[in-house]
């Protein structure tokens, strides 16, 4: 019988060495696996490699905590703003930094878990952030070629998840969960509930069991309300 | 100049907003980039279906929730909570962006730190000051989406032009911007440079060509 429930955080992470690259998923305060994250800092990981698309936001959730316990060697994001760990370690040269424009990080990290190498891309072409790669001109127009970015670990959180894996998520928490769920070596899930197989309806199965690797129940209720934002940042 | 002295007054961030939002054609699927733009869907008609996708994987979402009522798992781009029309439909990043790069996506409104006269824009980095550099999904937005309008004060909060002959900061588009609405006027990027079309009340030719960076025309 297959089943790939964990009793603990402990024995989800179990294995994670040193110098893991590790993808985490959500976006804003949704969708992130903080109770693993959390994990991960209690172990007191160093040297690891993250690829998420923003850099944390308090410092007391998730990869605020990692952050500030010096867990991260690299971060591989979109949107490093509104983080205040991440901003003082940052200015302190304690943390590297990445920047990738978000569908190009959300296609790398899709491409390694479909088996693609590389692809051309308009974003970026002409700008610091398509600077030094190969380019190749397609229908007239320049492309930019990325590779795929794959992973030791993915960090996921899902709304219900079975004992094979099978992943669906809540409203925005979607987002670069399931796409990190498939591009990693381990993917580990932390789910709000674990229901017997067969509840899941097949229709409603966003991420099919085979990407998963182990479930932790982790029911811990509503992410906090967003913090309107204020006049700062000008892109997207 | 002393603003009592101004024959005409900018517009407020909702007043822009108001004007943008009457120009979205109905049955248009827009992008909202974070800042200025995200004030757009706050102000488009009741009725009138424009549909407003999220980078982070909603198409469909509306005005923000009622005080009390926001749904903490619903988040736009810029992490407000915001509510989900009739209609809505939810999806991963990749596919997001697919939508985005795609080119299914009719419009995107992005805020900027400067524009160019031949369409180039920069909204990610200013490199000038200590703030994290931060590009979001900015590049993708302005490669992808069929249009790209920008929407944006006309000058700095120090009075330097934000419309200039080329951008000074690092560029996210090369050639992108079609169309700049700012707190003073709207104007189009062209072939020729920018072309002003519509200007506030009472603010001559001179004054607005004084507060921007490049030659305009006038239509």
């Amino acid at each position: 019988m297959i089943d790939k429930q964990v009793k603990s955080i402990d024995e989800a992470l179990d294995g994670i060495p040193d110098g893991a690259s590790v993808l985490v998923g959500g976006f804003g305060a949704v969708g992130q696996p903080n109770a693993l994250m959390e994990g991960l800092a209690e172990r007191g990981l160093k040297d690891l490699t993250v690829i998420a698309n923003n850099a944390g936001f308090e410092r007391h959730i998730g990869l605020g905590i990692l952050i500030t316990r010096g867990c991260i060697r690299k971060i591989i994001c979109s949107f490093p703003r509104r983080s205040p760990a991440f901003a003082d370690a940052y200015r302190d040269g304690k943390i590297e930094l990445e920047v990738v424009p978000q569908g190009t990080l959300a296609e790398r990290i899709r491409a390694a878990g479909a088996g693609i190498g590389a692809f051309y891309t308009p974003t970026a072409a002409g700008t610091q952030l398509g600077q030094g790669k190969e380019t190749r001109e397609i229908d007239g127009r320049t492309h930019v070629l990325e590779y795929a970015l794959g992973a030791d670990v993915a960090l996921v959180e899902a709304w219900s998840a079975d004992r094979w894996g099978n992943l669906t998520y809540r409203g925005s928490g979607r987002n670069f969960n399931p796409v990190m769920a498939m591009a990693a070596r381990l993917t580990i899930v932390q789910a709000q509930h674990v229901v017997p197989l067969g509840r899941i309806e097949p229709d409603a199965v966003v991420t099919p069991g085979v990407y998963v690797d182990r479930i932790v129940h982790v029911p811990y209720g509503d992410p906090p309300l967003a913090v309107p934002e204020g006049a700062e940042g000008a892109s997207a | 100049m002393n603003p009592a002295e101004r024959s005409y007054r900018r517009l407020s961030r909702d007043m822009l907003a108001q004007r943008v939002a009457a120009d979205i054609p109905e049955g248009w699927h827009v992008n909202l980039g974070i800042g200025l733009p995200t004030h757009v869907a706050d102000h488009i008609a009741p009725g009138r279906e424009v549909i407003l996708q999220s980078e982070n994987g909603i198409l469909g979402f509306g005005r923000k929730p009622p005080e009390g009522k926001a749904d903490p798992w619903i988040v736009n781009a810029g992490k407000e909570n915001v509510t989900l029309v009739p209609g809505a439909s939810l999806f991963d990043h990749a596919d997001s962006f697919a939508m985005i790069r795609g080119g299914h996506l009719d419009l995107c409104i992005l805020g900027a730190y400067e524009v160019a006269e031949n369409g180039d824009v920069a909204n990610w980095t200013t490199e000038h000051n200590d703030r994290v550099p931060a590009v979001g999904g900015a590049m993708d937005l302005a490669a992808g989406a069929r249009r790209l309008w920008i929407m944006t004060s006309h000058t700095t909060r120090d009075g330097r032009p934000k419309l200039v002959r080329r951008c000074s900061y690092p560029l996210t588009a090369l050639r992108a911007v079609k169309r700049i609405y700012t707190d003073l006027a709207v104007i189009d990027v062209t072939h020729v440079g920018f072309v002003a079309i519509d200007r506030v009340a009472g603010l001559s030719r001179d004054i607005l060509q004084e507060l921007t960076g490049a030659p305009l025309k006038f239509a």
